[in-house]
């Protein structure tokens, strides 16, 4: 876009603030849909106004740095607001919309009409650009925190630690459950680790796999591993595609591991008989 | 001249507990030592301490297996102790598993290790002397 083209509508923008403003936040404020209040629209709106009108007439009139990091500033917070990015262009684009009375009045001419079309067109694109980015940042941020919270090791008893895992198995995960665990073992001592599959939706040969490299690491360290809460369907898939799982002990239940471990550890589990009364 | 790592002997056992970054020439001489030492004091067991080390490459660790083997021979039960969790992962990515050495958490428990099969030992022992037929299943457990 031409400069003199930027310059010609940010002077129409400066002349006609007065009815110009207005018109553009009622337009956008019918589209809120009470995710923000008037006020705060209002205040930000005008914030945007004043830095597109004010560089019109100084001499370096077309800087469009801090129009560019107002309107970045407002798609992020649009983003984590939950707009959508059309909600978001959009509240840019009305001002062109709110510019067209002005020329069927007459007070502006269609030239310069175009001019603000161009240049509103060409923020609401970098709305766009900016929107994209802060959402992929968000959903960054989100699947991090996912892959921490997924991912705790429980102390079962003294010197019995679990991993109950839930969810699918990719590589990264299974080198952070690897890592917690093995960080765990070492910072506990405890000498036996749980690693339980109940809520993992599928075994391939894969995660299988993953699940093999984790048990010996643990035993590396001097720990037993055992792997527990293997559902039927999952025993089947996984004779059906012939892994093998070697000298690996699996139980079908955390409590059948726990007490193997307790056994194992010397601990008896006794039940008290009811008082003959 | 090339640096050694040190044999400590305790009771029935040999310590080795690495301090300072395993060189492949630094490997080796220990693994000629430990032979030695075994045969010289008739050691029960050894315990290799490997928490200080950061890196171990598949050199170290086929080392580590290979004086599991030789002290096998010698009727001596290898413990490896406090491997850490980065060590473990890199070992479980190279492809060693050291089925074959036996690896414990602290130096407390590889200790109790080895005294278990001491203990083990003698009690076979004095079942030799004694001769099997003679002693019950009651007198085992004792």
């Amino acid at each position: 876009m031409a400069d003199d083209e930027v310059g010609r509508a940010r002077k129409v923008l400066a002349t006609h603030q007065e009815q110009l403003l207005p018109v553009w936040i009622d337009m956008a404020a019918s589209r809120l849909r009470g995710r923000m209040t008037r006020q705060e629209l209002e205040a930000e709106l005008r914030t945007l106004y004043t830095a597109l009108a004010s560089d019109a007439t100084g001499p370096d009139a077309n800087t469009l740095d801090e129009v560019r990091s107002i309107v970045g500033e407002l798609s992020r917070s649009r983003a984590r607001q939950g707009f959508s990015p059309r909600e978001t262009a959009a509240a840019i684009t009305s001002l062109r919309d709110s510019a067209v009375p002005l020329v069927r009045q007459g007070t502006v001419s269609v030239d310069d009409l175009m001019c603000v079309s161009k240049f509103v067109d060409d923020l609401a694109l970098l709305t766009f650009e900016t929107y994209v980015t802060a959402r992929e940042r968000v959903i960054a941020d989100q699947s991090e925190q996912l892959l921490e919270l997924s991912t705790p090791v429980v102390k079962l008893w003294e010197g019995v630690v679990a991993v109950p895992l839930v969810g699918t198995l990719d590589s990264a995960r299974t080198q952070v459950v690897m890592e917690n665990l093995l960080q765990t073992l070492v910072d506990t001592g405890s000498e036996h680790a749980i690693i339980d599959i109940t809520g993992v939706a599928a075994v391939d040969t894969q995660v299988a796999q993953h699940l093999l490299k984790t048990v010996v690491a643990a035993r590396l360290m001097g720990a037993q591993c055992i792997v527990s809460g293997i559902r039927p369907q999952i025993a089947q898939t996984i004779v059906a595609l012939g892994i093998e799982f070697g000298d690996i002990i699996t139980k079908a239940t955390l409590a059948d591991a726990l007490i193997l471990c307790l056994r194992n550890s010397g601990f008896e589990v006794t039940r008290r008989l009811p008082r003959a009364n | 001249m090339v640096d050694r790592v040190p044999i400590l002997r305790i009771g029935d056992a040999l310590l080795v507990s690495i301090q300072l970054d395993l060189q492949d020439q630094i490997a080796v001489q220990l693994q000629e030592d430990l032979a030695q030492k075994i045969v010289d004091t008739g050691a029960r067991g050894v315990v290799i301490d490997i928490s200080a080390l950061e890196i171990v490459d598949s050199f170290i660790g086929r080392m580590l297996s290979s004086i599991a083997g030789i002290a096998k021979i010698l009727d001596a039960e290898t413990v490896v102790v406090g491997m850490r969790p980065a060590v473990a992962i890199t070992l479980v990515e190279l492809g060693l598993y050291l089925n074959d050495v036996r690896t414990v958490l602290t130096v407390e428990r590889a200790f109790a290790v080895i005294a278990e099969r001491s203990e083990g030992a003698a009690l076979l022992s004095k079942l030799d002397d004694q001769g099997h037929d003679e002693v019950g299943p009651d007198d085992v457990s004792t």
